[in-house]
């Protein structure tokens, strides 16, 4: 759907656009009306200063500064306006602002991320995010976003995992739906143009002197299947993460890693790849909801987990690392909620990691709720009202979607594939990428949460990062000037050429092919497998082996239809980008001969220091289709921010 | 357990197209836009739908199931017999592009014709404070997630295409309610609210508040206090003079637009 009038809305209100539809070409879909012949053989094309791919927090975050910093930008949307991913973060967004405990300050926010993400983080993007998030969250107040407050009116601010102090300014546990409706509302208050349901099959570079640099992107429009090549000295990816390459996630659809593919298919690398979060606590029963985030502010809020036994297990799985903060007994982890000075987090507060691990655990113990998960209890330890309060969206969609009211009854939950650490690799105060001009935010990025990722992270991430990404995007335009790459018609048709391939294949194999849903699903069913939470050499090796089969037989895609709205085809092309982002994950998982956050190694079970200090960096090399990896030294923390590991 | 659901889904494009019958398997504790994407998965590949989230919280599926206006990802299919078929049709009051899938864009049409907010300046210490109590009004309202049934299923749009242009609906009634009640913005957008945005046309048959997913009690507080206040404007110039000259009340720091 185009935002623009000068887009096809504007046409199709003329009303000429319906009865021209008639006149499509029977197997592809392709307009064969006159407006097919043009210059450009009837490819719609647009030139803007920055084109930003994703409309999720990062991506309007870039748009609106790219925008307030003089450019002609243009948002590009797998779907609807407001409905990206997004929309799905539940508890809050994690900024030292100190409005409940004034204490709480950038460094200390900083040391908790870089402890969070086992000291693997980018120092540098982790300092950053710490000392901008205050400001960014004010500013989304300032467009209109009504954050829960404290007594004195302040924006309120909740506990999360892994946080010394209550952080995650919030909006009852829709704080995701708040600022992607506060940041879209700015954007249309600043007419920034949106090309809604419209994906972005390729990046298009030109060889300079010393290094690839951007020219545009190539895309289709879902809704008519008809293509649009942009031409932009400047791109922003923040196309959020892969998750629909696993089997249980709470990821939507559209995470089929476009932005690591396309990132990688213009020359950029990728780093940490191997640390996938798995949020400790996703619905598990009814199976169609399997997978479904269930926040982890019921934990911040009073919730407990427990096991089939009745017991209140996180206490044993308290590791060394995180001992010296972590309550040990009942009473003082109970102390906590009301009196943190005093008392140390209860242990159902570890990072994200830790907890999923636990669980994980539990359950093939044999210690597991009748659906598979373990309990987690709220309803025992806070009332009805309270709950029904801080967690309406949690208490709707239990009652809903399971038949269970967790007022009254605690839910069942286990792990499930949240969010990608690993991304792009970007320089952390421009977030440019190794093209040039192209530029990388939010979850696609890599490098700002290490091996883990802390809850409320994410939302401030993209915020800071989207804001800068944006900045950067512009000013480069604006250096760049007239002297742009431009698109060649060459690139062009070449673009065109790929995206039909699914149709090609189909007449050619007589419709005959493989559906691309089957291998979405023998997909998700090797990385769940083999690729999950714990991980060994074998299985590794033999996913690796499984996705290679995969590529080959996706190969052989067959898509009935034609071009208008058709979910087959835009499978079979995000498909591509899953199946080479797996390889990724599944390349770095092998070589990682430890275990560190988000990577949890059966052979190699602790963490290693020697591999502390090594980032996997992997790229495509031109012409491939094989993934490289490399060993790359972790850019190192100076001396002054060091020493706030001391204490 | 499992069994064979009968479905009939509309499928068609912008010239036609007629309702379609299937039988898909389906299992306990299962949606309707489950057994629409195995339908999908096995039977239709290009069948055309929009989802995301799959928990009722981007508000992408909307459709009508056997006429209701609903999200296919909260309508469980436990709420109907085994025996019952179960029709899913595009939602009426948009343009059809192919299958479920329609043409919203005139929602977002409307929401560009909303002027945003603009708050008073922050106080000294670069902070603005806000009591828990005057920002749960709007809180109530910004829990919506534009899935757009309430405009679906309103009467004065839903057969009656000529109305859209003068009418923005009942999502957009809950935005303007929102920002005049926001405790700190600088607008009065009530003349705007009830000329351009058609709010006179709503005669309050609250069918939206019935459709709505997130339960937000649409007419009773945002379209009926919104009237009132509309209204209080219209009929009662002395008070809206003293609060501008008076500088009392809320209304004092707003600017008509």
């Amino acid at each position: 759907m185009a935002f623009t009038p000068t887009g096809p809305h504007a046409e199709r209100r003329a009303g000429d656009d319906r009865r021209q539809s008639d006149r499509r070409h029977p197997m592809t879909g392709n307009r064969m009306d006159p407006g097919a012949a043009g210059p450009h053989g009837g490819i719609e094309r647009h030139e803007y200063d920055v084109v930003v791919i994703g409309a999720g927090g990062a991506g309007l975050r870039a748009a609106i500064a790219a925008h307030d910093a003089g450019a002609r930008v243009a948002v590009v949307c797998k779907s609807l306006l407001g409905k990206a991913h997004t929309v799905m973060a539940e508890g809050g967004i994690a900024a030292a602002m100190g409005n409940v405990y004034p204490d709480d300050g950038w460094q200390v926010h900083f040391r908790d991320t870089m402890r969070g993400g086992k000291m693997l983080n980018n120092w540098r993007m982790a300092q950053l995010h710490a000392q901008e998030a205050p400001e960014r969250v004010l500013e989304l107040e300032e467009w209109g976003a009504l954050f829960d407050r404290t007594h004195d009116g302040l924006i309120s601010q909740r506990d999360f995992g892994g946080h010394r102090y209550a952080r995650l300014a919030h909006v009852g546990d829709r704080t995701g739906l708040e600022m992607i409706r506060t940041l879209q509302q700015r954007a249309v208050d600043l007419g920034v143009d949106v090309f809604m349901e419209c994906t972005v099959t390729e990046l298009f570079t030109e060889e300079s002197a010393d290094r690839r640099r951007i020219s545009g992107a190539f895309a289709y429009w879902r809704e008519t299947g008809r293509f649009i090549a942009f031409e932009a000295p400047s791109v922003v990816l923040a196309t959020g993460g892969i998750g629909k390459s696993y089997q249980v996630t709470s990821n939507s659809w559209e995470y089929t890693g476009d932005g690591h593919a396309l990132a990688m298919r213009a020359g950029a690398s990728l780093i940490n790849m191997e640390f996938v979060q798995f949020h400790p606590t996703g619905m598990v029963w009814p199976p169609s909801v399997k997978g479904i985030l269930v926040t982890e502010s019921v934990r911040g809020d009073g919730g407990i987990l427990k096991n089939s036994e009745g017991k209140r297990f996180m206490f044993d799985y308290i590791p060394e690392y995180f001992k010296a903060e972590t309550a040990d007994t009942v009473e003082e982890a109970e102390g906590w909620y009301t009196d943190k000075k005093n008392h140390r987090r209860p242990p159902e507060l570890l990072p994200r990691d830790e907890v999923a691990r636990a669980i994980n655990s539990e359950i093939k113990a044999g210690r597991g709720s009748p659906h598979g998960g373990v309990f987690l209890d709220i309803a025992s330890r806070r009332d009805a009202e309270f709950i029904r309060r801080r967690l309406p969206s949690m208490y709707h969609q239990f009652k809903e979607l399971a038949d269970v009211d967790i007022t009254a009854e605690p839910m069942e939950v286990g792990p499930t594939c949240h969010y990608v650490m690993g991304g792009v690799e970007v320089d952390a105060d421009t977030e440019e990428s190794i093209v040039e001009g192209l530029y990388a935010a939010g979850e696609v990025a890599g490098g700002m949460h290490g091996s883990n990722r802390l809850g409320g992270n994410s939302l401030s991430d993209l915020l800071v990062f989207g804001r800068r990404a944006g900045h950067n995007a512009a000013y480069h335009a604006a250096k760049v000037g007239r002297r742009r790459a431009s698109v060649t018609d060459e690139q062009v048709k070449q673009a065109t050429a790929d995206a039909l391939h699914p149709f090609e294949a189909a007449s050619d194999s007589g419709g005959g092919g493989e559906n691309p849903y089957t291998i979405q699903k023998d997909l998700q069913d090797v990385m769940q497998r083999l690729v999950g939470i714990i991980r060994r050499r074998e299985e590794l090796a033999e996913s690796l082996a499984d996705i290679a089969t995969l590529k080959e037989r996706a190969k052989n895609l067959s898509v009935e239809g034609h071009r208008q709205y058709n979910p087959g085809w835009h499978l079979a092309l995000d498909l591509a980008n899953m199946l080479v982002v797996s390889e990724c994950i599944a390349k770095a998982a092998l070589e990682r001969e430890e275990s560190r956050g988000g990577h949890t190694r059966d052979d190699f079970p602790g963490p290693d220091d020697r591999w502390g200090a090594i980032n996997l960096v992997l790229t495509l090399p031109r012409g491939s289709d094989e993934v490289d990896l490399r060993h790359q030294p972790l850019p190192a923390m100076p001396e002054d921010l060091k020493k706030l590991f001391d204490q | 357990m499992g069994y064979d659901l009968k479905m009939r889904v509309w499928r068609g494009d912008a010239d036609g197209g007629e309702l379609g019958d299937y039988t898909v398997p389906v299992e306990e504790g299962e949606v309707v836009l489950d057994a629409i994407h195995r339908l999908q998965a096995t039977q239709a590949g290009d069948l055309a739908v929009r989802w995301n989230c799959k928990a009722g919280k981007c508000g992408s599926c909307s459709a009508e199931v056997n006429g209701r206006p609903r999200l296919m990802c909260m309508t469980r299919l436990s709420d109907y017999d085994e025996s019952e078929t179960i029709t899913v049709t595009p939602m009426r009051a948009f343009p059809v592009i192919r299958d479920l899938v329609t043409d919203v864009s005139y929602n977002y049409e409307k929401a560009k014709e909303l002027p945003a907010v603009r708050l008073t300046p922050r106080d000294p210490d670069g902070k603005r404070r806000m009591m828990q109590v005057d920002v749960e009004r709007g809180q109530e309202f910004r829990k919506c997630i534009e899935c757009f049934l309430c405009q679906d299923t309103c009467h004065v749009v839903r057969d009656h295409e000529e109305n859209k242009q003068a009418f923005a609906g009942p999502r957009f009634f809950l935005r303007y309610a929102e920002l005049d009640m926001h405790p700190l913005d600088t607008h009065d957008r009530r003349q705007l609210a009830q000329d351009a945005a058609g709010l006179g046309m709503c005669n309050i048959t609250k069918c939206c508040t019935e459709v709505c997913p997130e339960n937000i009690k649409i007419t009773d507080n945002a379209i009926i206090p919104m009237k009132e206040r509309v209204v209080d404007r219209k009929y009662d110039p002395v008070v809206w003079l003293g609060e501008k000259i008076m500088r009392r009340g809320d209304r004092a720091s707003r600017e008509e637009i």
